[in-house]
């Protein structure tokens, strides 16, 4: 699953590199002809910009899959056994969850190198893959937390009746512990989605090509006139509410439904 | 390297120490202007914490208060304004009043007779994040209205209270006790919003970090830096709202004594 989102994250990143020229044409058109009012200017660049917005659902996919799998093994670490295990997932835990997704990202941006030698083979590590990597950070410290919040709020009865049942410690978990926590984190967990979801628009501080990005030059290429800021952010900002308001409304529906309270 | 100034402070010598014994090129410590900068920095991000706190819990209270309104048009509207503010990113949101909004509204002449616009960008950051974080904060506060009992509310009826009455002498005081778990977080997630204004250039602490390791080439330090102290400053307000929340308990409501 994460190789085919990083496929397709590859697919659009490049179909992007040509996409990000393509503004130079229609200037000289536009400086000459009458100003295009604000609703024509965005229903021209509108394929341009979905094409933008479907980049960042790819980046918002991937790095949940990253962080929500690296995530729920720190969730484990959190409630291990062995002392300094916990304590170590626990610092990791509030640390990334105490600190802003946008120095996080700078994080991951600055931090990470561009390409990486093993032996003789170099690997270049892209913006966008360095950017996936910045927001499964705080993906995966809060779904480690929300781990670790459902498996608190199970009864202690059920640790102790596996007991009695001779479960040894990992067989209660993933065949007992587990299973109950998924629907406890289903809701949170996909609240945490659309928050990820409208956090990828920080990817084009730190120059990812992504919605924002197209938006700004768009914009300048549109002449840079001050009154078309308006549509085309809000145009984006359109675009993020198509997506995120069913996930919201869905998330309300479950949490009716398991009646768990978050 | 900057270590060979005459008058050296106590902080600008730890500093110094430092670089010269370690190699961490903390410029926040032995370089004057960049720890000012710092200060400054940190300083701007508590004002644009504070400044949208109060602008958000003003926005929640007034919201939550106006969504039990009689009026079906008042009540769809502050649920069209939750609806909106909940599903968009803050960026989008911050860069439609920065730039949208700020380039359709009269320009006024400053002292210098010079066109400025109505308001700053530090104002604009802080209108932005008072709404983002007021919409959170309506509903927070009508979950903790919801879970008033009725019969309170009757009896304060009963005693001849207006509704707004009820309102701010009886209901406020017990909901704001019943959600402030809730509304703690929301506050911390305010605290790390701010970073955004960073995107509208306003100087608060991200965007002095980064012009600190942009001039003394010091980026990693820089960074673990800036990590570290946004995290004391999350850890500070998550203490002080811990400890309200505890004094701030009413015995035997909720999970009592404060969690």
């Amino acid at each position: 699953m994460i190789a085919f989102a990083i496929l397709m994250v590859a697919q659009v990143a490049n179909g992007q590199a040509p996409a990000g020229d393509a503004p130079a044409a229609p200037v000289s058109e536009a400086t000459t002809t009458a100003p295009a009012t604000p609703l024509t200017v965005v229903l021209k660049w509108a394929p341009l910009l979905l094409k933008g917005f479907i980049f960042n659902i790819v980046i918002s996919v991937a790095s949940m899959a990253l962080g929500t799998i690296t995530g729920l093994l720190l969730g484990l670490g959190q409630i291990s056994q062995r002392k300094w295990v916990a304590k170590l997932s626990w610092f990791f835990t509030q640390f990334f969850r105490n600190s802003p997704w946008l120095v996080l990202l700078f994080f991951a941006m600055f931090m990470i190198p561009f390409q990486i030698t093993i032996g003789s083979v170099t690997i270049p590590l892209p913006d966008w893959f360095k950017a996936i990597i910045g927001f499964s950070l705080p993906v995966m410290a809060n779904v480690s937390e929300l781990l670790r919040g459902a498996i608190r709020s199970l009864p202690s009865g059920q640790w102790e009746a596996a007991e009695s049942l001779a479960f040894t410690r990992t067989q209660t978990i993933w065949k007992i512990i587990l299973p109950q926590c998924v629907k406890r984190m289903l809701p949170p967990w996909m609240n945490l989605y659309s928050l990820i979801t409208m956090a990828t628009v920080l990817a084009s501080i730190v120059g990812v090509g992504e919605m924002l990005t197209l938006t700004a030059q768009v914009h300048a290429a549109e002449g840079g006139r001050p009154e078309l800021f308006a549509p085309l952010y809000g145009f984006a900002g359109l675009c993020f509410f198509a997506y995120c308001w069913p996930i919201s409304k869905l998330t309300q529906r479950l949490e009716r439904r398991f009646n768990v309270k978050t | 390297m900057a270590c060979d100034v005459a008058s050296v402070d106590a902080i600008q010598s730890v500093g110094c120490w430092i670089l010269d014994n370690t190699g961490v090129n903390l410029t926040i410590l032995h370089d004057e202007f960049d720890r000012n900068r710092f200060i400054s920095g940190i300083g701007m991000t508590i004002y644009l914490s504070v400044v949208s706190l109060f602008f958000s819990l003003i926005i929640g209270v007034v919201g939550a208060w106006a969504q039990g309104s009689d009026f079906r048009v008042v009540r769809w509207l502050i649920n069209g304004f939750i609806v909106l503010f909940r599903n968009t990113p803050p960026l989008v949101q911050i860069f439609f009043f920065y730039f949208g909004i700020s380039n359709l509204l009269p320009y006024i002449e400053d002292a210098d007779g010079m066109r400025a616009p109505l308001l700053t960008n530090v104002q604009w950051a802080i209108f932005s994040l008072s709404l983002f974080a007021g919409a959170f904060n309506i509903e927070i506060f009508r979950s903790g209205i919801e879970a008033v009992p009725n019969s309170t509310k009757e009896a304060a009826a009963a005693l001849g209270y207006t509704r707004l009455g009820t309102y701010i002498h009886i209901v406020l005081p017990l909901a704001i006790r019943v959600c402030l778990p809730a509304l703690n977080n929301n506050l911390v997630n305010l605290l790390k919003t701010t970073s955004l204004a960073y995107a509208i250039a306003v100087p608060e602490l991200l965007y002095a970090s980064k012009n600190i390791w942009t001039d003394a080439q010091n980026v990693p330090t820089m960074m673990v830096v800036l990590l570290l102290t946004y995290v004391a400053l999350v850890g500070v307000l998550v203490w002080a709202m811990n400890a309200w929340e505890r004094s701030m308990a009413v015995p035997g409501y909720g999970q009592g004594g404060g969690r």
